[in-house]
């Protein structure tokens, strides 16, 4: 069982590791056809592991229906909703559109899915809003700063702001251009070593803690 | 220097206009570290090349040697393939490697790929010819050939396998030095010391703990990364004796995340408090996954919020969610594009690498701890590369001299 567990995973993760780690480097086709090859792997993998996905789903809001949870009448429409798109898919065979016309999976994606994905991301805005009153609330030197700068950046990326202070237009485009991009620059450095770094150890199994279980090899 | 030499020489000539000369050094050769389907061509340049004289390049397939006569290449039909202005394609400092470069600075140097128009296959020579021309004058180069053929190895990118060889050396030796004296200093980190904190809170408070592991698949480090912290968070959890809800937009997570934080409740002597619906799928969608974790925190006001991995724009709209229901809220990350955010609506936020540092922070295992180490040496060469690097090209510019390529090549990214 440790086999199947622990030796097998770190063998696969080892061999799959130095392979595409050495693929970088390597130029010939045969190169991008394995990458092309493991891409189409990983989607049949993600297409089976949506299954275990949605076993999850219906088994967390059953037992929430079951219980009469808070707010399970929230589970029912779930189930209603899941299950009359299904239908509706296997009726219009998937596609969303036949000869130019929409098919009721197509209305069903387009009047339902599509807008309240719009209303969420549209929800940024206000979101965006609040916390940009809290983060630039001037209670320190620092916020002070960050305050300053910003009200320079917003001032300088529109018309009226470059024609009321002309200025502006520079010293924004100083601000992102030096400060902004070295500190994005110097995280950017941090994170390629952490991520090297991480990707090394597993790749080696030193760390296997993503197995579940003890981090030390 | 160039120019006197043109001048003195139409001096010599009378201002007579300069007979036009085949192109010199013409050669051709498949084109290194590539993928094969191309040639490249390479010719040194002469005085007097304008943007009024032009180089055409004429291109045949050489017949197979059963089909061949005494002369293959006065056989076969040649096919103009491409056309320029003479004083263009040179090679330029930073073209290429030093150890690497198919022509010497200054050189004249033209990729032929392959195209619809003229395919060129691997295996198959080739005859390459260049026409220059000048207002009525024209002047053919010496045939060359050549095939082209797939590369093995990027020769170019030599540098950057010496460097990650160094480093993973580096990386083993710290983690050996680590193991040998496990007392390595960690600076404190404000997020993770409260990691404790939130988690004592939700228990005071009666409420769950909600732990995020970004919007990454399990190929991405940065998901990895929030995996390693919750198997810590899980630990902690379970020894608290509070509750867990770890909401996933990828199967593949959950399934791994199911699985460390079953471990982790047994590494606490608290496997009977494991609940396998801790873990569970909500939807691939990122909108309708925020929405639904939303729900939760409205409905169920975790007194802990961890957002752990990579995240895009349902960042603030996941924090602020958060930070409206009063919950002690620690994010980790590696997208620096949503850090303003969360550093904007989280109490504490892990920078960039301090993500792939909280693993070794919470559990003060050697071969993590040794990790970092080796990281900050990496950090320390990479600074020293950029303060020396920067002063060399500083002086090399001013002093016009490309002496100090030979040094600055070894840190650049050829493809």
């Amino acid at each position: 069982m440790i086999f199947f567990k622990r030796h097998l995973p770190l063998a696969i993760t080892f061999v799959m590791g130095i392979t595409f780690a050495l693929q970088y480097y390597v130029p010939h086709p045969v190169s991008e056809a394995a990458i092309t090859a493991v891409s189409k792997w990983m989607q049949i993998i993600s297409g089976f592991a949506l299954l275990l996905g949605i076993a999850s789903l219906f088994h967390m809001h059953a037992v929430k229906i079951r219980r009469q949870a808070a707010g399970w009448g929230y589970s029912l429409v779930l189930y209603g909703a899941m299950l009359g798109t299904m239908v509706v898919g296997f009726g219009s065979h998937g596609e969303t559109k036949v000869d130019g016309a929409q098919t009721a999976f197509g209305w069903l994606y387009d009047y339902t899915m599509v807008p309240l994905q719009g209303t969420m991301f549209s929800v940024l805005a206000f979101f965006v809003a609040s916390a940009a009153y809290r983060a630039f609330r001037a209670r320190s030197r620092e916020a002070s700063v960050l305050l300053l700068s910003a009200v320079i950046v917003m001032v300088g990326r529109v018309p009226l702001g470059q024609v009321l202070l002309p200025w502006a237009w520079d010293v924004t485009q100083w601000l992102m251009n030096v400060i902004n991009s070295a500190v994005r620059r110097a995280i950017l450095i941090g994170v390629s070593m952490g991520s090297v770094a991480l990707s090394v150890k597993i790749i080696l199994g030193k760390e296997r803690s993503y197995l579940g279980g003890g981090k030390d090899a | 220097m160039m120019g006197l030499a043109v001048f003195l020489l139409l001096l010599l000539t009378g201002g007579e206009a300069l007979a036009l000369a085949p192109p010199e050094g013409f050669r051709i050769l498949d084109t290194p570290n590539d993928a094969g389907k191309s040639l490249s061509l390479v010719w040194r340049a002469s005085p007097g090349e304008s943007k009024d004289r032009t180089v055409q390049v004429w291109i045949a397939g050489v017949r197979p040697p059963s089909d061949m006569g005494s002369d293959p290449v006065a056989a076969v039909a040649f096919q103009k393939v491409a056309e320029f202005p003479a004083n263009t394609r040179y090679v330029k400092p930073g073209d290429f490697p030093w150890w690497a470069r198919p022509a010497g600075k200054g050189d004249h140097y033209a990729k032929l790929a392959s195209s619809p128009a003229f395919p060129i296959e691997d295996g198959r020579p080739y005859a390459v010819k260049l026409l220059v021309r000048e207002g009525d004058q024209e002047v053919w180069s010496e045939v060359v050939q050549a095939s082209a053929r797939p590369d093995w190895f990027n020769t170019a990118q030599m540098n950057n396998v010496l460097f990650v060889l160094a480093f993973t050396g580096t990386l083993l030796a710290t983690i050996a030095a680590a193991r040998r004296n496990p007392h390595v200093y960690l600076r404190r980190i404000a997020g993770l010391d409260a990691v404790d904190e939130a988690i004592g809170r939700s228990t005071e408070m009666g409420r769950p703990v909600l732990y995020l592991t970004g919007s990454g698949s399990m190929s991405d480090v940065s998901t990895i990364a929030a995996t390693v912290i919750l198997g810590d968070v899980a630990k902690k959890v379970a020894q608290y004796g509070t509750t867990l809800q770890v909401p996933h937009r990828d199967p593949i997570v959950m399934a791994v995340c199911q699985e460390i934080v079953k471990e982790s409740y047994s590494e606490a002597g608290r496997p009977d408090a494991f609940k396998e619906d801790a873990n569970f799928f909500i939807t691939d969608d990122q909108f309708s996954y925020t929405a639904a974790v939303d729900g939760i925190m409205l409905r169920e006001k975790p007194a802990a919020n961890f957002f752990m991995g990579s995240y895009f724009a349902e960042s603030l709209l996941l924090t602020e969610t958060g930070a409206s229901t009063g919950a002690i809220q620690i994010a980790g990350t590696d997208s620096d594009h949503q850090l303003p955010f969360f550093v904007t609506t989280c109490d504490y936020t892990l920078i960039g690498e301090e993500l792939y540092a909280a693993g070794a922070y919470l559990s003060r295992e050697p071969v993590l701890v040794g990790t970092l180490r080796g990281q900050d040496l990496g950090k320390a060469f990479i600074m020293g590369v950029l303060v020396a690097g920067t002063a060399l090209a500083t002086i090399g510019g001013l002093a016009q001299t490309d002496i100090f390529a030979y040094a600055l090549d070894l840190f650049k990214d050829f493809k």
